[in-house]
């Protein structure tokens, strides 16, 4: 009998982390945190909209606020996660209706999602501070 | 034994589908608001406020805000779909996120009535 357990070594660990994963699972996952970033966010920005709208006063505070730096730096992190998902967004729409689904195009647009999405939120980011 | 026909019973079609069409309304509305916010100079409360009393301002944060909710709802419901397995949590979450897109819905819209 051969031992085929012996052979064959079970189970099987395939290394899933972060930096083996192939772009295009790079932007998915993103997709993913983003779009949970976002959610937990909703709050606060119906919070900033509803205080910069209320009134003169209301304004006034807000732009106080909003100069904050560690306010600036988490509006800058949901900038970025805005931005990924905005732009990881169109990229899933077009795999929908089956654009772009052979190998190197969905890994040219995947790098092209990171890297659009994070020179737009440095380039917005830059010219909002 | 639970007696299901897979094939036409279009499960799950709609929530699908309701995130891309809302998917599509949210990018359109964000390219009008950012143009608007763009073109509002200088900011101050008048130039701000009378920004968001124009109507395709309005339409669109408004647009924007009740296609959140329901793309916002589809997501978290897929997320704990995939990582919360005990039912009374996912259900309890589940409850808790609609509640709090409810609200927010509610809030947007108070906002929106009031500009």
């Amino acid at each position: 009998m051969p031992d085929l357990a012996a052979k064959k070594q079970r189970p099987l660990w395939y290394n899933l982390s972060l930096l083996n994963l192939p772009l295009p699972g790079l932007v998915s996952i993103l997709h993913r945190v983003s779009g949970a970033l976002l959610f937990l966010g909703l709050v606060w920005f119906l919070f900033l909209l509803d205080m910069s709208l209320a009134s003169e006063s209301g304004f006034a505070r807000f732009r106080v606020y909003v100069a904050h730096p560690l306010v600036k730096l988490s509006l800058l992190a949901f900038l970025w996660a805005y931005l990924h998902h905005f732009c990881a967004g169109i990229r899933y729409l077009f795999l929908d209706i089956d654009k772009g689904v052979s190998l190197p195009a969905a890994r040219a647009s995947s790098y092209a999602v990171l890297a659009v999405s994070l020179a737009l939120t440095a380039l917005l980011g830059m010219r909002l501070w | 034994m639970v007696e299901r026909t897979i094939v036409g019973a279009h499960y799950g079609l709609r929530g699908w589908l309701a995130q891309r069409v809302t998917a599509v309304v949210m990018a359109l509305a964000t390219l009008v608001m950012v143009f608007g916010i763009w073109s509002a100079s200088p900011l101050t409360y008048a130039t701000w406020k009378s920004l968001f009393a124009k109507w395709w301002m309005w339409l669109s944060l408004c647009l924007f805000s009740l296609s959140v909710m329901l793309h916002a709802w589809v997501g978290v419901r897929d997320i704990l779909m995939d990582y919360i397995k005990p039912t009374g949590i996912r259900l309890a979450l589940e409850v808790l996120s609609l509640l709090a897109l409810a609200y927010y819905t509610v809030w947007a819209m108070q906002i929106l009535w009031r500009i």
